[in-house]
């Protein structure tokens, strides 16, 4: 599989484990994968509120690079934010006229968008290029004994995905079991995060964050796929633990950090020392199951 | 204004026309059965001063000045459970943005905490052409609550230990990497 990869700001920055786990795990699997050049924002949820043009001209002339630099590879995305935004305009754009009025406004950057470029999310790629038996074959250290709560959020499936439920996701769920962990299905798989809120509106987004956290708080951790919803989890425990009058501590992974640890790659590879509330229980847990157990038997095929 | 209150439909100003012009939904927002499936279906409905349902009829009313002025439009998360809910087919979410923006636009106050943060992020994306997640918190509590960050200082102390903030330092005038296209989009924005 070859892809062009659109990294986004947060995979950039605030959330470099995911990209960095991410490219890692898609090499192991076999992909190509070029960084789209000269990238900008895509807008986030801010451009649209600015104005309805700059909310579609911001994403579409990342598209239209998508369009010039590649050769009609897709365009594979990580943040679930950018992914809508990539979707909204796709869908905005089937209206010649508002097609035309993007391009007016990217004719300054010497770009067109011709509504060719198609831009996926990284689960997507994961559970439908590759699949759960095909990750399952490179696993090397099985998650046996380790429980993980899924986190799709909002945006990862809706309203523009079209690989998955919008409501009731199993994406995540089928690739964690791929990797030999107990999935820990709760009731806030793909409820919101709270974004913005946890600054904007800091006593709304922390109870939000709260209710999330304490239905998968049976589990050992949590896999995120989106750097928002992995930054609100994993960075305000602290506060919510404030707010709940009740201490909650779960590590949150990507979901590719946690593919990585069942590929047995490099913690170079996986940046898990990153994380806001520490790994090492996750890790520890592991380190005892697998003395708990004959070495697992190399996969079949 | 609260849930509870009752507004006079004959002596307040109202505007019919305000739902139409909230594009792309437009005339769909006459459609609303007031089922309620956003109320329930919303992460922050509990903490409005109107409920999504509530709103969605004032609006269908012309309510504009009331649907401005309220906290509701900014606890919408932009999470699309409502806008994948609705049996209508109205897509709500993208509406709260167009009501967003009109409020940003007539410098409604009461809100500041949340049109700043659209104001400051905005302003970072078009000198950067990207994110700058260290500038724009230091921005935002400048111009909002300079205090509040105090509360921030211990979770921002661990995420720069973690290597999760990078300090970079902010340029400030010359030209912004995406000024041409945010006047190309004023511009085209502007014709009628």
């Amino acid at each position: 599989m070859k892809y062009l990869f659109y990294p986004g700001c947060s995979m950039d920055a605030s959330a470099l484990e995911y990209q960095t786990s991410m490219l890692a795990v898609l090499k192991t699997l076999g992909a190509e994968v070029q960084e789209l050049d000269d990238w900008t924002c895509c807008g986030a949820s801010i451009a649209p509120v600015m104005s309805d043009l700059l909310g579609l001209a911001m994403p579409a002339r990342n598209l239209a690079l998508a369009e010039k630099q590649g050769r009609g590879q897709e365009l594979l995305v990580g943040c679930s934010a950018c992914y809508t935004n990539f979707g909204r305009v796709t869908a905005a754009a089937a209206n010649p006229a508002t097609l035309t009025k993007i391009n007016q406004a990217l004719e300054v950057e010497g770009l067109v968008y011709r509504r060719t470029a198609k831009a996926r999310h990284l689960l997507d790629a994961l559970a439908n290029d590759f699949g759960p038996e095909m990750i399952k074959s490179h696993v090397k250290r099985p998650l046996t004994g380790l429980t993980v709560a899924p986190y799709y959020g909002c945006q990862t499936v809706r309203p523009y995905a079209k690989y998955d439920d919008a409501q009731h996701p199993t994406s995540m769920a089928r690739i964690l079991e791929a990797l030999g962990a107990t999935v820990h299905s709760h009731a806030h798989e793909a409820t919101c995060c709270g974004t913005a809120l946890l600054t904007t509106k800091p006593h709304v987004g922390l109870e939000i964050v709260g209710e999330i956290l304490q239905a998968a708080s049976p589990a050992d951790c949590i896999a995120a796929v989106c750097p928002m919803c992995h930054m609100n989890l994993d960075s305000y425990q602290d506060k919510v633990s404030g707010v709940l009058g009740q201490r909650i501590r779960i590590p949150v992974l990507f979901l590719p950090q946690l593919i990585g640890l069942a590929f047995g790659l490099p913690e170079s590879d996986l940046l898990l020392k990153r994380e806001v509330v520490p790994v090492a229980p996750v890790r520890a847990k592991l380190a005892s199951e697998a003395n708990k157990q004959p070495a697992p038997a190399a996969p079949a095929g | 204004m609260a849930a509870s209150e009752s507004i006079n439909l004959t002596a307040v100003k109202r505007d019919p026309t305000f739902g139409d012009r909230l594009t792309p939904a437009g005339h769909l927002l006459r459609t609303c059965i007031q089922c309620g499936t956003c109320t329930a279906s919303c992460p922050s409905a509990a903490a409005m001063d109107i409920s999504p349902r509530q709103m969605w009829r004032m609006v269908q009313l012309g309510l504009e000045d009331q649907v401005l002025h309220s906290k509701t439009l900014w606890l919408c998360s932009v999470c699309y459970e409502c806008h994948v809910r609705c049996p209508r087919g109205i897509p709500l979410t993208e509406t709260i943005a167009k009501l967003k923006q009109l409020a940003i636009r007539k410098e409604i106050k009461e809100w500041r905490e949340s049109t700043t943060f659209y104001k400051i992020f905005s302003d970072v994306m078009r000198r950067y052409g990207r994110m700058r997640e260290m500038e724009f918190m230091a921005r935002y509590f400048m111009l909002t609550n300079p205090f509040a960050a105090l509360g921030y200082a211990n979770m921002g102390l661990t995420m720069f230990r973690r290597g999760k903030l990078r300090p970079e330092i902010p340029q400030l005038t010359g030209e912004g990497r995406l000024d041409k296209l945010f006047k190309r989009v004023a511009e085209l924005e502007a014709q009628p």
